[in-house]
């Protein structure tokens, strides 16, 4: 018999997740992985927080635990700690019930269900993400039945905000246009706006009707401050507005296979937000039924738990530090070389990511020639960097930049 | 007069709020959601407070104390799994061991198709996940066809292929006069519709009506669809479950495979591992050779990445430690026994209490049916009774979850539901 799918052709590999494919594919031992977001320790490996294992081992040893479903919109405990850790604990849209919550499948899934309910329930079908954005990001909004535009973001000649772009973009947008804006340590530039600026893009986004949307995949890995990296959500919850949060504990938590992570909607009223909620399970029930019971269990042991809770704060900012310390030895090393060009972005820019500046070419060339693996846009993840494999890394930049093409 | 004063308040605000508070919301006009069917019960049956509540509700195992289970072969792989490995992210198409040892169970331990690599499989979000995903498979790869989807079946099937934007159309299944399988009409359904056309099948234990084709009928169904040139999806949520024994609950997937078809199977370990909450599963495509498996399994990852990315990796571990070891997977084996066992038991004593009351129908079907559910033929009204007057609940189609019932609620159930029938 024929198959009915013999027609279809291979999928090109993932542009990020691809990246760990070549890599593990290499056998140079001086290989190094940038590519995909995970964090890694000064030793090059994946790190288990210490504080995730403890609640690990007394979710095991709790014989009265079951494995029973979930509801839809997942576990209960885990949604009203989230909500309170994005918005802070004495948040009034908290307070006054307006906010309504699911856990989702990571940030990937909270997008994608936020998405479909917009699709389904909101009068203007387009969203508007930055220039660039993470690469799922188009797929997850375009499969969920919106339109994507983009609003300047990036400008690659200061390798800084492109502002006034930003402000001209989403000036002209449709009211109701949905707007996604990533919370802090944008993904791939590292480039964040300052708080004033930020202020400017609340008061543009509110007076011109638009819904604002926001990734929150690093909270507490940013800065190091989980109370610093909400600001910019909370500034727009405090006036009283509506938006959507993505949130993921696969970083700040290192919870990735796990597929942690939720979905709220702050809205104008109660009631709507209980009619809101309603909704989401339409979207989620034909999509998982309801989502994985595990992870959340971890997160939900160590938010409500106070000694947990500072446990995790701490190990929390010893990962950011040690991301803003590897900025610090590339941005020195690339200085010591004389490497030709403006590296301060190195500094400059937050978060798992620096956004080089390199070209595919470069890249390309440091691939084949170095063994460094990146994402062609010149993204590199600094959580996969260490002291001992800072040089090689500059070594490679400096060849890339200073070889005649 | 209100705006001018709430204004005036804004004037001595330094930084003034623009826009945000005078907006209404743009969810004014969201409707509440009607509560989903089935699990809208356990809700309701949560918040009565009446001691002699029964949950036959949602298909979820229950043991003789009406406690929900955790196998021991579980517990026994969390032990060995906590500490020992990192949450690093799964592939897209998830764990490559829980994949391998999950089309061995379905595909066959030693099957050729296996070690030909002609499988395309993926690990997914349970039963929904592999079902969601193949409709958006077949949405964006066999545009034009249409899904066949029993009458009746799992509500969520219809709310899966019409979210994956598939046109669905139903094809006749059970027999209310007989509360057996409506074959011939079945197979009419089956001649008549467009040649090319996806049929999903339940592989065993049908839900909700517990009837399942014979062996026989499974090879006429498998030659109809062949001639036709139909796709065979199978869904298999209850393998082990059904018969207690995986190999038999197979039978229907592996005369298909004789017959030379390509078929597709969602596979779920949320009932016959209990692990319901953890959402693991499969989805497989079987292909005419490895290359096409290759090409077939990239597309399906890319269903995947723009809907959670990666699947949970917790659950699929738990897959992989109990079956990679012969011992835990005896044990495991054993389990699912001893569960399909006590469900075919309480069969036995429902059937046998109704008679003993005098019930004026016939109630054989209780015993003819098989896996977790039973299709009592109880009317909505009657089922409604059941939930006003004796706390007991169920989905209103007169599906009664076997697992919720024990041999302490047997006669109880059994009265209540001569009491609400005797008389029809």
């Amino acid at each position: 018999m024929d198959s009915v799918f013999a027609a279809i052709v291979q999928a090109p590999e993932d542009p990020i997740l691809g990246v760990t494919v070549a890599y593990n594919k290499d056998q140079s031992p001086v290989k190094l992985n940038l590519g995909v977001g995970a964090y890694r320790t000064e030793e090059g490996k994946p790190l288990v927080l210490n504080v995730v294992r403890k609640a690990e081992q007394l979710l095991v040893n709790d014989q009265s635990r079951v494995k029973e479903y979930l509801p839809i919109l997942g576990l209960a405990e885990f949604n009203k700690l989230s909500a309170k850790l994005i918005l802070g604990d004495d948040s009034p849209a908290i307070q006054e019930n307006r906010v309504a919550t699911a856990q989702c499948l990571s940030g990937t899934g909270s997008l994608r269900v936020g998405a479909e309910f917009l699709a389904k329930h909101h009068n203007e079908r387009t969203i508007y993400i930055p220039q660039p954005s993470w690469g799922n990001h188009l797929k997850v909004f375009t499969m969920a039945g919106l339109s994507v535009k983009t609003y300047g973001y990036y400008d690659p000649t200061t390798r800084g905000l492109n502002f006034q772009g930003l402000l001209e973009d989403l000036g002209a947008a449709p009211a109701g246009a949905i707007v996604l804006l990533h919370a802090c340590a944008h993904n791939p530039t590292g480039v964040d706006p300052t708080v004033e600026e930020w202020e400017q893009i609340r008061q543009l986004i509110r007076s011109k009707g638009l819904l604002p949307f926001f990734d929150s995949a690093y909270q507490g890995f940013a800065s190091g401050s989980l109370d610093a990296d909400a600001q910019p959500v909370r500034m727009f919850v405090a006036d009283g507005g509506e938006c959507f949060m993505a949130q993921s504990y696969a970083k700040n938590m290192g919870l990735y296979g796990e597929r942690v992570g939720a979905l709220s909607i702050v809205c104008k009223a109660a009631d709507v937000a209980s009619r809101v909620e309603s909704q989401l399970k339409l979207v989620i029930r034909p999509m998982y039924s309801n989502p994985p019971l595990h992870g959340a269990s971890i997160a939900s042991t160590i938010l409500k738990n106070s000694d947990m809770y500072n446990e995790w704060k701490v190990e929390l900012k010893a990962m950011a530090d040690r991301i803003i310390s590897m900025r610090k030895q590339l941005f020195d090393a690339l200085t010591a070389k004389g490497t030709p060009g403006d590296w301060s972005h190195i500094i400059k820019q937050i978060g798992m990511f620096t956004f080089t500046g390199l070209n595919s070419d470069q890249v390309a060339f440091m691939t084949k020639e170095y063994h460094i693996y990146m994402t062609s846009d010149g993204r590199i993840s600094m959580a996969g960097l260490s002291s001992s494999t800072v040089p090689h890394l500059a070594d490679a930049i400096h060849a890339a930049v200073t070889r005649s093409s | 007069m209100a705006i001018r004063r709430a204004l005036s308040g804004r004037i001595m605000d330094p930084t003034p709020v623009v826009g945000a508070r005078y907006m209404s919301s743009w969810w004014r006009s969201v409707e509440p959601a009607l509560k989903d069917p089935i699990l809208g019960v356990t809700e309701a049956f949560l918040a009565d407070p009446n001691p002699d509540k029964i949950n036959v509700g949602v298909g979820a195992y229950r043991d003789d104390n009406g406690k929900p289970v955790v196998l021991e072969c579980v517990r026994e792989a969390e032990r060995r799994i906590a500490g020992n490995s990192n949450m690093e992210y799964l592939p897209m198409g998830g764990s490559v061991n829980m994949v391998e040892e999950t089309l061995k169970l379905a595909y066959g331990e030693n099957s050729e198709l296996i070690k030909d690599r002609r499988i395309a499989a993926v690990q997914a979000l349970s039963g929904t996940g592999a079902c969601r995903l193949l409709a958006d498979f077949q949405k964006r790869f066999c545009p034009e066809s249409q899904i066949y989807i029993p009458v009746p079946t799992w509500s969520n099937h219809h709310n899966i292929w019409r979210d994956a934007q598939v046109p669905q159309k139903t094809y006749h299944y059970y027999h209310p006069e007989s509360r057996g399988l409506d074959f011939a009409a079945m197979i009419d359904d089956i001649k008549n519709a467009p040649n090319g056309s996806f049929f999903l099948l339940h592989a065993c234990a049908h839900n909700p009506t517990g009837v399942d084709p014979t062996e026989e009928q499974w090879r006429e169904i498998s030659h109809h669809i062949k001639v036709k040139g139909h796709f065979a999806f199978f869904d298999m949520a209850y393998q082990g479950f059904a018969s207690g024994d995986p190999e038999r609950d197979a039978k229907s997937i592996r005369i298909f495979l004789e017959d030379g078809h390509h078929i597709g199977i969602a596979q779920s370990y949320a009932k016959n591992m209990g692990l319901y909450g953890q959402r693991v599963g499969c989805l497989s495509v079987l292909c005419e050779d490895e290359k096409q498996a290759v090409a077939v399994k990239s597309q399906l990852q890319q269903l995947a990445r723009p809907m959670y990315s990666n699947p949970p990796v917790h659950g699929a571990l738990i897959v992989s430690t109990i079956l990679g070891d012969p011992d835990l997977k005896k044990l495991w084996l054993k389990e699912v026994k001893v569960m399909a066992d006590r469900i075919i038991g309480m069969r036995t004593a429902l059937r046998g209490n109704l008679e003993k009351l005098g019930s004026p129908l016939s109630w054989q079907h209780i015993t003819n049916q098989i896996g977790m559910f039973c299709y009592s033929g109880m009317t909505p009204e009657q089922v409604d009774r059941l939930t006003n007057e004796f706390h007991i609940y169920m989905t209103r189609n007169g599906r009664i979850s076997m697992a919720g019932v024990t041999t302490g609620n047997v006669e109880y159930l059994a009265n209540a539901i001569h009491q609400v029938t005797k008389s029809a």
